[in-house]
């Protein structure tokens, strides 16, 4: 074969792989699964801020705060998905990309006075490239070594942050409540932005979990979910498609972190990177599905109102996470596909409406 | 020119050496037979082709490359499939997707849309149309078989590596899967099968290789191998057995011939 042989080739090929790719999206991107997602996190995310009068604004401050609440879980946790639903590795050190993504966010937003969205393209960018460099090191490692791994780095960032003066240190960054004036008019302007930005990125982690999952890269992320050997004697490059599989599912939870301590105004390393909150995005997980779209979506909502629940009642306040803990058991146990793992195996018709 | 060239491949795990200068050459077309009994190094010659071990001496020439320390995926990508001794199928896909991972991944890097079509062409050919989105799971041993037969052949290759497929199966599915080496031979893939159920092996291939302890005793056509008494007494244990088996032989070939 020529050199010449080979450059035109690939070339000639990606037009037909777009081409029949076209075909492909027109026919997946009209699973009703999808739409129902969409239009429910829609709906759901729409309804406390669907009158903007300030009267209203009052009535459902709570309902906003819980909603925001739920709708970073969506991304948070569609997100982990794409690595442990669909390529089978348990990241427990997840919440290092969000809190990196909120440092980066914030040093931007408070040094650099980058508006919102700006500072949310830097924080997924930083946390898309530590995936890369972590993924390449740590990717190599299987099961159990690769769990343990994520949580040696969570746990290193927290200390490099905790001494890292740009970023305050032990301290933090705190943003002066001045930017949300002189840039959104007041904060309740600011907090409505944020909600937005919230909202597009739980659409947007829906949208992102559906096409890697309906696409012939997602598939490849399967079938090394199901055997990793195996696999690759099939041609499927593990390695490569691992780490785009990481850094995927960092992009967006490196924005939330942004979103979110731009909201709290502050943050320090004991609350970006609090590694128990991993613990809560694998009970989620669990609850609602894994490897499914629906899944994580239906668990985040799921869990958060129950959380919701525990934390007001006398009782359960301080042993929320223990509930919490032994949920993940009994999920293992009993259901370990998941409501909608359990729906799809046992009712044949959910399939054509759940994904 | 070879398809593939086996070069005086050594291959040691700690103490044991698994495969002792083993040399072979495979032309384009081929059915290798590849026996010998439990343990003489027979799958490990397949690790080694396919790039799962690296030998410790030796090439492979693969299609006039030497793929020595070349990944399994890099194997796939130019035209090599196998299957496994102990069928892997990816249980939580359903059969059609486990077809479609080979034929998406393997030398033709189809799209999933084309790739959903040899799918169900390829199931058609192994006779597990029907069961396409069934879970992958949830088949018996047999059709495992034919599934991973299913996955390797999607992928289009120029050599297939066929690791007992036929074990574990009843005469009535080996009969099946015998048919179904043959139409691929038809299609003019090379294909290098290590089997244990002799009739059917002797009756497909075109040169067989025999490994005992990891060393090559024996090379040659089916009928050769089954005359030559370090073959029968290295497999059988027993060179009494090999009247009785070239008796089985002779009438076999008489019933043919009819």
């Amino acid at each position: 074969m020529t050199t010449q042989g080979t450059d035109a080739k690939p070339q000639n090929e990606l037009l037909n792989t777009l081409l029949d790719n076209f075909k492909i999206w027109t026919k997946k991107l009209s699973h009703p699964g999808l739409w129902i997602t969409i239009v429910g996190v829609f709906i759901l995310g729409y309804l406390p801020i669907a009158d903007q009068s300030p009267e209203a604004a009052f009535a459902n401050a709570t309902a906003r705060e819980s909603t925001f609440t739920i709708l970073m879980s969506i991304v948070l946790v569609s997100s982990l998905n794409i690595l442990l639903g669909y390529t089978g590795y348990v990241s427990f050190g997840h919440i290092v990309f969000y809190g990196l993504g909120g440092y980066v966010g914030l040093y931007t937003i408070i040094e650099h006075q980058w508006p919102l969205w700006k500072a949310m393209a830097a924080g997924g960018a930083a946390a898309g490239v530590l995936a890369l460099v972590l993924g390449s090191a740590i990717l190599r490692l299987r099961g159990a070594y690769f769990a343990l791994a994520t949580i040696g780095i969570n746990e290193a960032m927290r200390a490099f942050v905790s001494n890292y003066d740009p970023f305050g240190g032990a301290v933090g960054l705190s943003i002066h409540f001045r930017v949300y004036r002189e840039t959104y008019g007041s904060y309740q302007d600011a907090f409505l932005v944020m909600y937005k930005a919230m909202l597009g990125l739980a659409i947007a982690a829906v949208v992102l979990s559906y096409l890697v999952k309906s696409s012939k890269f997602g598939l490849g992320l399967m079938a090394i979910r199901e055997d990793e050997d195996a696999s690759d004697i099939m041609g499927v490059i593990p390695y490569r498609s691992k780490i785009i599989a990481y850094m995927l599912s960092a992009i967006l939870p490196g924005m939330v972190g942004v979103v979110f301590f731009f909201k709290a105004s502050t943050i320090e390393p004991a609350a970006a990177f609090k590694l128990h909150t991993s613990i809560e995005w694998l009970v989620m997980i669990m609850l609602g599905g894994f490897g499914t779209i629906m899944g994580p979506v239906l668990g985040a909502y799921g869990y958060q109102n129950l959380r919701t629940i525990l934390l007001t009642s006398e009782f359960f306040k301080n042993i929320q996470l223990a509930v919490a803990g032994l949920m993940l058991l009994g999920i293992i146990l009993f259901i370990p596909a998941g409501l909608i793992g359990w729906l799809r195996r046992h009712i044949s018709f959910t399939r054509r409406v759940l994904t | 020119m070879m398809i593939l060239q086996v070069k005086g491949v050594s291959k040691r795990f700690g103490g044991l050496q698994a495969l002792s200068n083993v040399t072979v050459d495979v032309p384009p077309g081929q059915i290798l037979g590849l026996i010998g009994p439990n343990g003489a190094g027979k799958t490990t010659l397949f690790n080694v082709i396919n790039g799962v071990y690296k030998p410790e001496e030796g090439e492979v020439i693969f299609k006039g490359k030497n793929v020595v320390g070349k990944k399994p995926y890099r194997l796939a990508h130019m035209g090599l499939s196998r299957t496994h001794q102990i069928v892997r199928p990816l249980k939580d896909l359903t059969v059609r997707e486990n077809v479609m991972v080979g034929a998406c991944f393997g030398s033709q890097n189809l799209s999933l849309g084309k790739a959903a079509r040899i799918a169900d062409e390829v199931l058609e050919f192994v006779r597990l149309r029907e069961r396409a989105n069934q879970l992958a799971g949830s088949l018996n041993v047999g059709q495992k078989k034919r599934l991973e037969m299913a996955r390797s052949l999607a992928a289009r290759p120029n050599l297939l590596l066929l690791d007992e497929v036929l074990a574990g199966l009843n005469p009535t599915e080996i009969a099946q899967m015998v048919e179904i080496v043959k139409e691929i031979r038809t299609r003019n893939t090379t294909i290098i099968m290590i089997e244990h159920v002799m009739h059917a092996v002797m009756k497909v291939s075109d040169q067989m290789l025999v490994l005992d302890f990891g060393k090559p005793i024996a090379y040659g056509t089916p009928s050769e191998i089954a005359n030559n008494p370090k073959v029968i007494e290295a497999y059988l244990g027993d060179s009494s057995l090999a009247d009785q088996f070239n008796a089985e032989l002779a009438a076999k070939s008489a019933a043919t011939a009819e």
